[in-house]
Formats: structure tokens, sequence, C-alpha cells
């Protein structure tokens, strides 16, 4: 009916003002406690020396971008992924290639290290995520013992194991994030609020923590609660996509990486966006970003093929790394912070200390 | 076959932009700003030999402009986003297939707008094949075609032997429109369309700047743009045509949707927020504290393994002997020595000492027990509480009632969780409690002081294999 329709419309509309006039008082509540700037705060400390940061390995061997890359917990193995459909194991010190699967996909996205060391996950345009168990057997075919754990509607963008081998986190094109049973392949809870593709999630690293945090083309930042599936925190001060997010290493803060240009770090205490990491030279999104042990040095890869090196505190750029020749897709610190290595889409990936 | 002014504009301009147009966007900024009469890059006519070369300027004109106008203290860094915008095609060396910036005499020339990226080109090899036809036609010595585009050339041929005909038509048309041009415009035009072709079929070997990535690719999808020829159009082809934004598909919010949005701001707006001056103080509290333990500040003893080629380093920690700075960090806060094995092994000593290891037991066992596959779930929950919590429990822990009540309820349709209100009582418990007089004992003292040395248990080293 005419009139029916007409008052759906009304209450539509009346719900979009309420919602909007929420979220304005909202800004003013978090503006309310915005007493003073991190950098200004940060003008007490010594501003930092000269960094020699050279590239000390470089891994050859895909046969086309490197879209994904992880660290393995014992400080010198990697898993990578590629547009190619390949997923490899490196012992990035020796710059061997340990292990190698053809997945049945090109654009693997996704990939991650077991917390044992003894699998790995990836997944991409298959809308899965797979876990292979990695064999000492270096004739034993690992495509063979391939297990189907995670089902998204659209592609997989990121996953990670949690504290254990049992459960993976993804999050995916089709715009919701998800827990899963490794061994059951069951879903032990899904997490619904983005309303865009979600591109990356990361664990908060607490030893309590029960939380993690995503970011998507909504240009929202969320952070869920693991066992309730709440979103009980957002963030939208993006401009575009958010490609990327990492925890600060207490746990209190993330940093984001997006197609504006520009990283920016969200503090959950202040509940606010505290600082911008930005110049008028950087016009290239940044797809990936990663902090130093410390939360001193925030690292981020571009699509202008640099990687530039931000002091989080002051907000200022101590470096700008040169040597891929085309886009930075993934940039991650190692567990033990000695290194970062970087992946890009000139096929290789290089390590940086 | 579409016009270009038939693009959709987006009414919120800028901000609903995919990412590629954004970036195109700055570039395009700048290029304005580079041609600004006054304050750009002065382009000139160049004389050489019995010609003239219109319309260009220097590699170091643009560097130079570069460091001085967009806040680039780096020479480096200016070549290098340079370089970018040469190999998007937004200005092009005259005389080179290669689309890099170099800083010296070496002659560039702006691109028309007609042929920006932003345009979202992806001819078709038709396109490329009617180009390069219409090149052999062009009786010029200057612009014989290269061996790569013979190559392509003899490819297309094959390729498309059947349309053949048509295509030598298309660029019989071509080359007369050109013909009537007056001559120095035809050199410009001759070299952009060049240039556009070096964008969309790189020479081997450079970036192909038009490859997109497929998680941003949907989002730009248009309905013309496959099928916009670039040769198709009339002769008024190179005149400045406007550059169309894209309109994402915008989901419209449900009802329901907009429910929770406003149930997650009501929620949203009780929450205690602390001031910005005291997370200030916390951020850079924490930086201090853990730099000496950032390789990328304090050099790993004895080296940084990826920088002296030697592991010694990762085979210290390997070898479970808590040095004195590792052991410094578990008085930072309780998560650090939850987080170190080593520390929760001395945690547990100590505890025992004081009878109520049980505390820090129960909390291991529950950790364990949210990693294990949801199959065992039901059975550790069982094993769990018989042993901690139920009454006449051998390893009974003290939790306040309401947790205790809770818990009671979960184990009935038990799950991960079950535990989850008396774990966190717990955690706070030790927290609050035996974690100060921990670090206050003398066990964890001497440990401090290096006088007494970690026992390092019957552990397997942390190589790949024995991990598993």
């Amino acid at each position: 009916m005419a009139c029916q329709g007409l008052a759906k419309g009304e209450t539509t509309n009346t719900l979009k003002a309420e919602s909007e006039s929420l979220k304005a008082k909202l800004e003013e509540e978090r503006a309310k406690l915005h007493d003073v700037e991190l950098h200004q705060v940060a003008e007490k400390i010594d501003a930092l020396g000269q960094f020699v940061m050279k590239t000390r390995r470089t891994l050859k061997g895909h046969g086309n971008k490197v879209l994904c890359m992880d660290w393995c917990r014992d400080k010198r193995r990697i898993v990578s992924s590629s547009q190619d459909g390949k997923v490899i194991v490196w012992d990035a010190y020796t710059t061997n290639k340990e292990h190698a699967v053809t997945m049945p996909c090109t654009w693997v996205m996704a990939c991650a290290y077991a917390p044992s060391g003894c699998a790995v996950a990836c997944g991409g345009l298959d809308n899965k995520c797979s876990v292979y168990p990695l064999s000492l057997d270096k004739n034993e075919n690992l495509a063979a013992k391939k297990k189907s754990v995670a089902m998204h509607t659209n592609y997989l963008s990121s996953c990670s194991f949690t504290n254990s081998d049992m459960q993976i986190l993804t999050s995916s094109g089709d715009g919701t994030c998800a827990l899963w049973d490794v061994e059951s392949g069951q879903l032990l809870q899904s997490f619904h609020g983005h309303s865009a593709d979600v591109l990356s999630l990361d664990l908060a690293p607490s030893e309590t923590g029960n939380t993690f945090v995503s970011g998507g083309c909504d240009k929202k930042a969320n952070v869920w609660d693991m066992r309730s599936g709440q979103n009980v925190q957002s963030f939208e001060t993006h401009e575009s996509d958010i490609n990327n997010v990492k925890y600060y290493p207490s746990g209190d803060a993330f940093a984001t990486g997006s197609d504006d240009a520009t990283c920016r770090l969200y503090d959950l205490r202040a509940d606010r966006e505290v600082a911008i990491y930005s110049k008028d030279s950087i016009i290239f999104g940044a797809s990936s970003v990663d902090f130093s042990l410390s939360g001193r040095l925030l690292f981020a890869g571009y699509n202008d093929y640099t990687i530039n090196v931000w002091d989080v505190l002051k907000g200022t750029r101590v470096a700008i790394l040169f040597g891929h020749e085309n886009r930075v897709s993934t940039v991650r610190v190692s567990p033990d912070g000695t290194a970062f290595c970087s992946g890009s889409w000139d096929n290789t990936l290089r390590i940086w200390a | 076959m579409a016009q270009p002014s038939s693009c959709a504009q987006s009414s919120n301009g800028v901000a609903d932009e995919s990412p590629n147009m954004l970036v195109y966007r700055k570039m395009e900024d700048i290029i304005a700003r580079m041609q600004d009469e006054k304050n750009g890059i002065p382009i000139r006519t160049v004389k050489s030999f019995l010609s003239k070369i219109p319309s260009v300027f220097s590699g170091s004109d643009i560097v130079q402009w570069m460091q001085k106008n967009l806040n680039i203290e780096d020479q480096v860094e200016a070549l290098h986003l340079g370089t970018l915008m040469a190999a998007h095609g937004y200005f092009f060396p005259i005389s080179d297939h290669v689309l890099t910036l170099k800083e010296d005499g070496t002659f560039y020339r702006f691109q028309t707008p007609y042929f920006w990226p932003s345009n979202c080109w992806e001819p078709e090899n038709t396109d490329y094949a009617v180009y390069l036809c219409k090149r052999t036609m062009q009786n010029k010595a200057r612009l014989e075609l290269a061996d790569l585009c013979a190559e392509s050339l003899a490819r297309l041929q094959r390729a498309f032997a059947r349309k053949w005909e048509f295509i030598f038509m298309q660029a019989e048309a071509q080359a007369k429109v050109d013909k009537k041009r007056d001559k120095i415009e035809r050199k410009i035009l001759d070299s952009q369309e060049r240039a556009f072709w070096d964008v969309h079929r790189p020479v081997p070997g450079c970036v192909n700047t038009t490859e997109a990535d497929i998680k941003k690719s949907s989002r730009m999808k248009q309905p013309h743009k496959t099928r916009k020829s670039v040769y198709g159009l009339q002769n008024d082809i190179r005149s400045h045509s406007p550059t169309h934004t894209v309109t994402p598909e915008v989901k419209e919010p449900t009802e329901d949707e907009l429910h929770d949005q406003i149930q997650h701001c009501q929620e949203q707006l009780d929450r205690h927020r602390l001031k910005m001056s005291k997370v200030a103080e916390s951020l850079l509290s924490f930086a201090e504290q853990y730099l000496e333990y950032d390789p990328f500040f304090t050099t790993p003893e004895p080296s940084n393994p990826w920088i002296s080629d030697d592991v010694t380093s990762w085979e210290l920690e390997a070898c479970k002997e808590a040095g004195q700075q590792r052991v410094k960090r578990w008085a930072f806060c309780f998560d650090e020595v939850m987080k170190d094995p080593v520390g929760r092994e001395q945690f547990l000593k100590f505890l025992e000492s004081e009878f109520s290891s049980e505390n820090l037991r129960f909390w291991l066992a529950v950790q364990e027990l949210k990693k294990r596959p949801i199959r065992e779930v039901p059975t550790r929950v069982q094993e769990i509480w018989e042993e901690f919590l139920a009454p006449g429990a051998p390893s009974a822990i003290n939790v306040d009632s309401r947790s205790y009540d809770k818990t009671t309820q979960n184990i009935k349709d038990p799950g991960r969780y079950a535990f989850q209100d008396a774990q966190e009582h717990i955690y706070k418990l030790m927290k609050s409690d035996s974690y100060s007089r921990f670090i206050r004992s003398s066990a964890y003292q001497e440990l401090l002081q290096a006088k007494k040395k970690v026992q390092p248990q019957n552990r397997p080293r942390h190589t790949h294999a024995s991990l598993c």
C-alpha cells in the first residue's frame, strides 16, 4: 500500500537522523578529552638519529606478485603467497625454499604460519582458508593433506591463527570476519558490522586478550570481542579503504594503512585517532604497516614501491627505503623484532635490518 | 560507442572515489600546478638541426620544480615520484619508450588529458593494431617501428587475420586525419599517442602501472569502459575531456542495520575515556621502557643475526637460561611474566612456596582449554571442573560466589568460555596479590641480580623438526 511505503520511508529517515545525531554526539564526547596532541607531548623526548636499514636478504622464487607473508615463531622462517597461486615456506636466513604448495586458485591474498610452526594456512580468490600441515619429508605432496577450514562468500583477504593451531580467524570480501575450529571446520563465531569488504585483521597481543581489530573498504576500523561477536569500538576517520591494521605492542592502540596515503594511530583508551602519518610527497596508498618491538617505529609499505619508517610518537618520517621495483604489498616485523620482511608486486621478498 | 562525457559524475565529488581515482586525482593536481603559467615548469620550443622540438621541458626542470613546490627535501625522492608520474603516463621522455625520469637534459612533454589514466582506458588489442598499422603508413624515418613494435604488429596481424581489412581501414582513416594537422601539432600528438601506448603496452621489463589490485577492481567497473575505443571517435577526439569519477555502489542501510548503529552509538557514549594527555604519557613510557629490547635501537647480544650472519643470539634465547635483561622484563607488568614460559615457571615455583599454585594451574588449564579443538572441549571442561572447582576438588581455587554460580551454570552446556568469569577473577587476584610479592621475593631479586642461574628444564631445542 502506498501509505505504508511512505510510513516506512519516514521511519528509515528518522532512524538515519537519529543515528547521525548520535554519531555527532559521540564525536563531541571524544573531542572533550582531547587536551593535547601526541606529538606535542613527544616534544620532550629526543629525536631519533639516522637509521641504517638495508636489505639483508632477497628472496626470489615467486613467479608473480607477492601478496602476503607471515613469520614463523622460530624468528627465521616465513611463509609467502603469490598471485601465481604458489605458497612458499622459506628459511629466510639461508634464503632456502623448504616447502611449496600450488593452490587451485590464483591471487592467494592471505597466508599465515601456525604457532607450532607445523602448518600454514592460506586462501584468496577461492573464498576459502585451507590449512596445510608441513611435512618433514620434502618429497611428500603437501597438497594431499590439505584441510579446508573456512568458507566465505567472497575472497579471503586475511587469516591468522589465534594462540593455537586449532583456531583460525579470517576476514573476507564478503564483509565479515569469522573464527573457525580447524579440526572440524566448524564456525565458532562470526563478526558482522562492516558495510563493505574487510581487508585486514590483527589479534590483540595480550595473554588475556580476547579481542581483535579489523579494517576495510568502508573506511572503518572495528574492534571485536571474540567471545560475543560484538563490535565493541569503532573508528572512522580515513578517507579511503583501510588496507591493513596492526596493534601497538602494548595492545592499547593500533595503526592503520590506507589508500588515502596516510597511516593513522588510534588509541583504545582515548577512544580516538591520536596521530596521522602523512606527507605531501606521499600520494600513493599505504598497503601494509607494522610496529617495531618497542612501538617507537612504524614501518609502512606503499603502492609507490617504497617503505616509509615513521617515528610513532613524534609523527615524523625517519627514513624512506627504496629497493622494490613495484608496489609493496606486505610488511611484517619478525617475532623478536630483529628484522622486518617486505613482499612486493615485483615478485620478491626482502628482509631489512 | 560511448563519449567520455557520458560517464557518471559522483555527486559527492572526491569523497566517494575509488582508491585508484584518488591517486590519479592527486597526480593531476600536481600536473595542474606544474602547468601553471606563473609558477609552473617553463615549457619551451627547442631548435634542433633543421626542425623545432615543440612544447618540452627538461628532467632537471621537473626535479627542481618538485623539490621547490612539493616540500621534498631529497632529490632521490623527487626523482622517484617523478618516475612514478611518468610511468603512469602524465609526462614522458620524447625519445624513449621507457617511462622514467632522469635528472638531466632529457626532454619531456606533458600528456594530453584525453589519454590520462583517470579516463580508465582499457584499450583492446584491436586499437593497438590500428595504432601500429597507422604508424607503418606514416612515412617518416623517425617514426619507423622499433623491433618490438614490429614484432607486436606481426603477432596482431596473425591474431586478427580475419579482421585485418577493417583494422587497415581504420588505420588509413586515422592517418588521413593526422595528415591534415599542422606539422607541429602532429609532432606533439604523435608523441602523446606513443606515450599512451607505452603505458598500456609497456616495454618488457617495465612496470605495467595499469595493473589493478583485484580486491579493488570490482568497484571500478563501468559499463562503457571496456567498449570504449581509442580510435572510434570523430575528428575532435583530442579535445580536453572531463575526467569522470566512479560512483561506487552505496548500500543503503536497512532498518535493522540502523537500529544496530543506534544501539552501538549509545553503548559507545557510555564508555569511559582517558584524557589524551594521560594516553600520550602512557604511550611514551611504554616505548621508553621497551627501547632496550627493540633490536632497531639496541643491538641484541652479541649481534643481530641478519646483519652479522651469526645466529648466536638466537641460540642463547633458545637455551632457556633467562639472562638479566629478560628477567627484568617480568617486573614491567603481570602480562610479561605470563607471556614468558620461563617467567611462568618461576612464578609457579614461587606460588608453590606460598601454597597457592592452584590459581596459576587453573588459569593455564583454561588457556589450554581455549586452544583445543572444539570436539575435546566438553571433556576438558569436566576435567577442569573436577580438579579445581567441584566440591572436594583436589586443587580447589577460591572464586567469588557470583563467578562460581555462573560457572556452575556454564558447565551444564560446556563451551570454550565456560570458565571465563572464574578465570578473569583468578587473573585479577594473582595480579593484584601474588605478583607484587613475587617481584619483591628474594628468589626473583636473586635472578635479577644474576646471582643465581635459572635451572634449564629438559626441553627440546627449538628447531623446526622438534616443534611438531
